[in-house]
């Protein structure tokens, strides 16, 4: 069977908001993100600041490879990409 | 607003603070424990209040309460517009939202990095003021404490909802007195030794490290500023230089709600080293607008103490004798005749940003 991109969050923002699990057939990061805001919209807010560029501590990794488009979340995803939305570490 | 419960907005957390007949300050409820507080409105008349929170990762969120604080949902967060490409200065997003304050209906929340946004829904959903954002002059303003320029003080009129006074590190105070429409430059008076000397006097460039009204006689003003102590009793048309003992360097000041001649400040050695004098907490207090001041220590450590009580660290009650104060060391002071004498409420607090009764 075909597989399609799936999106995954990281629980750390369970204490936020809901993170739903998407998979979807988008071709890129940005579209696979607004079929995730789509569920949950104040998920965004979360993920991408007012410009609609990646906060500076969250990192996309797309198949194991950190994602190169931070700002037009162009990275182009294949049919079964696995995405993962996590955070950089900081802070104490 | 209450004199005996009050807001300590933290490092880690909300902390209500709550004072009983017969009984000293405390804490009764903790809310978002472990998160940046960066500032907090205490409840309106009706109960409603906002939070303004600083996720570390996750950006600037705002939470409302219809209940004085029991129970909480997220609401909208101030957002920026799209960034025309050519546009100079900061970008265009929200880092923090640095003051909240409401007034006739109207919420107004100052941010870094120097937009104002109001909101007419209690935070449902909030507009850029952009007379003032898309004022030429913004580009000139520059960061002081943060690396982008704040709004950390805003001071509507008690009694006219048209006007409206925000101060801004560093871009002096601006004044509103048609609701937003149009904004003046107010800080003429003020010096900036920080600058070249042929732009000190500019007010475009003051560091006005916190700005408050009296609610009585809502023409005075009294500013802590980067340099010094300044006064304004028209309206911030023109600001009078004050001299206090010790130090006139340091960030909070608190004037008394019913008499514009009393206010408090927190002096600290100026200004590379910003730790009390001599290492000794005190509060330097004016009754008569400034000519002359009393330097209070009672109750306050006074050996080895490196406390820095920041921007909204000190505020006064309704009552013009309780005051609160709460330093970046995460000390909380209280006391409850005009600063004579002081108690300690909690040692062990995170580090306090802001202080706020109601």
């Amino acid at each position: 069977m075909r597989g399609v991109p799936r999106i995954v969050f990281t629980p750390q923002l369970r204490r936020f908001t809901a993170t739903p699990d998407v998979t979807s057939g988008a071709p890129t990061l940005r579209a696979l993100l607004d079929d995730a805001f789509a569920r949950n919209p104040q998920l965004r807010g979360y993920v991408l600041d007012d410009q609609g560029h990646l906060r500076p501590n969250v990192v996309v990794f797309i198949d194991g490879r950190r994602s190169r488009d931070r700002t037009g979340l162009a990275d182009a995803l294949a049919p079964d990409s696995q995405v993962h939305v996590l955070q950089a570490l900081s802070g104490g | 607003m209450r004199d005996d419960r009050a807001w300590v907005a933290t490092r880690k957390g909300l902390f209500e603070m709550r004072r009983r007949a017969g009984a000293d300050w405390q804490v009764e409820r903790v809310s978002f424990l472990a998160e940046p507080v960066s500032m907090v409105l205490p409840p309106q008349r009706d109960g409603r209040m906002l939070a303004a929170l600083n996720l570390g990762h996750f950006g600037v969120k705002v939470h409302a309460s219809d209940d004085a604080g029991q129970t909480w949902r997220e609401v909208a967060t101030p957002a920026y517009p799209e960034q025309p490409k050519d546009a100079e200065g900061p970008a265009w997003k929200l880092m923090q939202i640095w003051s909240l304050e409401a007034a006739a209906g109207t919420v107004w929340a100052g941010t870094l990095p120097g937009g104002l946004f109001r909101s007419a829904d209690f935070g449902a959903s909030w507009q850029l003021v952009d007379t003032l954002w898309n004022r030429a002059e913004r580009l000139e303003w520059f960061g002081g404490g943060y690396d982008a320029p704040g709004i950390h003080s805003i001071c509507p009129h008690p009694a006219d909802a048209n006007e409206l006074l925000v101060g801004v590190s560093c871009g002096g105070a601006w004044t509103t007195r048609d609701a937003g429409q149009r904004w003046q430059l107010t800080a003429t008076g003020m010096h900036a030794e920080f600058m070249p000397p042929e732009q000190a006097e500019s007010p475009n460039v003051q560091d006005p490290h916190r700005i408050v009204r009296c609610a009585a006689q809502p023409d005075v003003f009294w500013c802590q500023h980067h340099n010094g102590i300044w006064r304004s009793t028209d309206r911030a048309a023109s600001w009078q230089r004050v001299q206090a003992p010790l130090s006139s360097f340091g960030f909070a000041v608190a004037t008394h709600p019913a008499d514009a001649d009393s206010a408090w400040f927190v002096p600290a050695v100026k200004d590379e080293r910003r730790v009390p004098v001599e290492a000794a907490l005190v509060v330097n207090r004016t009754r008569d607008g400034g000519r002359t001041f009393e330097t209070l220590r009672s109750g306050l450590p006074q050996q080895q103490c490196y406390d820095l009580v920041y921007r909204h660290g000190l505020d006064i009650a309704a009552d013009g004798r309780s005051l609160l104060m709460g330093s970046t060391t995460g000390n909380l002071w209280a006391t409850a005749d005009g600063g004579e004498r002081w108690q300690a409420v909690s040692t062990t607090l995170p580090p306090i940003y802001a202080v706020r009764f109601g």
